[in-house]
């Protein structure tokens, strides 16, 4: 096997005196869905702002396809092929569906400032690709209806399904997806278990998922990681963290 | 080659201006004192000046939303540094070539007012909403200042002698060119990242925006029309005084923009020509017309908080 696509080795990160990761070691491969649990404030969001750059570790270090990403910044990671989704829906909440996902799309775009004022053919014939290809991309996801529609306007589940457009127009090679089952009924998530593994295999990319919702991990995860007061405390296949001890206790407390 | 619509609307746009202006300039020389004289005259320069400004600052305040309150500054550096190369290059120069002097004059002020708004700019990536007001108010402040003391550009007195160089054709001709490269820049895919940075930064970064260029390429050209402005207003008044620059002026920029609603342009052009005109159509009430002014100002912002005109937002913009 090659060079992981993801490597995180002995990462810490410390807010004055709270660590709250601690040593972490992950590795993710190419093509690889995994998950990472744990109970509320282990710093399973944090880790997400590590890898995306809006943290910087306090000590160790980051590896993405073979490269470092100390001080990369998060617009610089997403050009390399890191994106994400936010816990708390981040949209572009003054732009319409279609312009949500075509702002994501101007990443691997070269009409900069100066093709957009002259207006001229190379401009006309790029903007008319990046319509296809939003418009492409929306109907995968049956939102091409909405595409006038304001995002915030949008049902919640809608949302969280356009974050995930939005985020796949960069066309990345790891996404990063926090609590994207956070407020949904019974029925959404399990439609949502589905669209992550079909996004999955569409599009061949790595998956990170930060989630609580235990059905939803154990249900699609190839392998999952758990956190307790950012220190991972087991990693393994879902029927093997199902059976670890030390997971129950974290979730659940010890007997005595 | 084919001209897309928006360049078809620009070019129609300069032309009409141009054409405009000898109309007007007989209309003024026969029928002065009837129903259009050359004040009405100056006044629609004025509102082709404001338009400019507020256009340009909307691309900040609005799009952006970065909060700027140094916009006067801005158009100060452009009208003084236009206005003083012409006063030092008009004798030598041939009558016939005067539109060309005042073309790279404008050109050198809008880039004079550019390089400070880079300056500007870099604080912002720094500072967001009140506190970057506060820096912008102070570079203002500070631009005012200075030129209040130099004695190059006439110190407190001002800068006398200007030529009259700003018609009809140049301050509309201006100001189609600063819609146009306002609006253009914003719809395009390029430009949605304007719009991302202003709704959130955090999640534009995220999808590969950078937001700190997008912030500073606003301040610049917004500074380089605002210092186009200033351009065309020194030589439409024929003086320079600091005080035309002060803070209050910034203020009336940022009322056009907020009136007329944050980054809708159509909105932001009806506001700059209607406070235009109101300051002047209420001079008939003397003392009380800065009451009246403030008061209208108040009401429009308590019924219509979210700009007086909402039109020609938010579709998804066809090429």
């Amino acid at each position: 096997m090659s060079q992981p696509l993801l490597q995180l080795e002995n990462v810490t990160i410390r807010f004055g005196g709270l660590t709250a990761v601690s040593q972490l070691d992950l590795k993710l491969d190419e093509h690889e869905l995994v998950g990472i649990i744990g109970p509320n404030g282990a710093g399973k969001t944090t880790l997400f702002n590590l890898i995306t750059g809006v943290y910087q570790p306090t000590e160790g270090a980051i590896h993405f396809r073979g490269q470092p990403t100390r001080c990369v910044k998060p617009y610089e990671l997403a050009r390399r092929g890191i994106t994400r989704t936010f816990q708390n829906i981040r949209l572009f909440r003054s732009l319409s569906v279609f312009d949500n996902v075509r702002a994501a799309l101007q990443l691997h775009r070269d009409h900069g400032m100066r093709n957009a004022l002259w207006r001229g053919k190379h401009f006309r014939e790029s903007e008319k690709a990046v319509e296809t290809e939003v418009m492409e991309l929306l109907e995968i996801f049956s939102l091409g209806r909405l595409r006038d529609e304001e995002a915030t306007c949008l049902p919640y589940g809608d949302q969280r399904r356009l974050e995930v457009v939005r985020a796949l127009a960069t066309k990345p090679k790891l996404l990063c997806l926090d609590e994207p089952a956070a407020g949904m009924n019974p029925t959404e998530k399990v439609e949502l278990m589905r669209l992550i593994q079909f996004i999955q295999e569409k599009f061949q990319i790595s998956i990170l998922l930060v989630e609580h919702d235990m059905k939803v991990v154990m249900g699609i995860c190839q392998r999952i990681a758990v956190l307790d007061y950012g220190i991972k405390i087991a990693e393994g296949s879902p029927e093997e963290i199902q059976k670890n001890p030390r997971v129950i206790e974290a979730y659940l407390g010890s007997e005595s | 080659m084919m001209h897309s619509g928006a360049k078809r609307s620009l070019i129609f746009a300069i032309f009409m201006a141009i054409a405009l202006t000898p109309l007007l300039d007989w209309i003024v020389k026969t029928h002065s004192g009837q129903f259009f004289n050359g004040y009405y005259l100056g006044i629609l320069i004025d509102i082709a000046i404001n338009i400019i400004l507020a256009v340009s600052l909307n691309l900040i305040n609005g799009h952006t939303g970065q909060f700027s309150l140094g916009h006067a500054g801005f158009m100060a550096v452009g009208g003084y540094s236009a206005a003083k190369f012409t006063l030092i290059l008009q004798s030598s120069v041939p009558v016939a070539a005067q539109p060309v002097l005042f073309a790279a004059a404008l050109l050198l002020g809008g880039i004079a007012a550019a390089i400070v708004g880079l300056a500007v700019g870099i604080p912002s990536l720094r500072l967001r909403g009140d506190y970057l007001a506060i820096v912008t108010l102070g570079f203002g402040e500070i631009i005012r200042v200075i030129f209040q003391t130099t004695e190059f550009f006439g110190a407190a007195t001002g800068l006398p002698g200007i030529s009259h160089w700003t018609t009809f054709a140049w301050a509309w001709g201006l100001a189609a060119v600063t819609v146009f490269v306002v609006t253009c820049l914003v719809n395009s895919t390029y430009g949605r990242g304007f719009i991302a940075v202003h709704d959130d930064e955090i999640a534009a970064s995220a999808m590969g925006i950078n937001p700190i260029r997008y912030k500073v390429t606003a301040f610049v050209v917004g500074a380089f029309f605002a210092g186009i402005a200033g351009g065309l207003f020194a030589h439409h008044k024929r003086f320079l005084s600091p005080t035309s620059f002060d803070f209050m002026k910034s203020i009336d920029i940022v009322v056009m923009v907020i009136l007329g609603g944050m980054g809708r342009t159509p909105g932001v052009i009806a506001a700059a020509i209607i406070l235009t005109i109101l300051p002047e159509a209420l001079r008939s009430f003397a003392e009380y017309r800065m009451i009246i002014y403030s008061l209208l100002i108040i009401g429009l912002m308590i019924l219509r908080p979210q700009g007086l005109f909402t039109f020609g937002k938010k579709r998804a913009v066809k090429v």
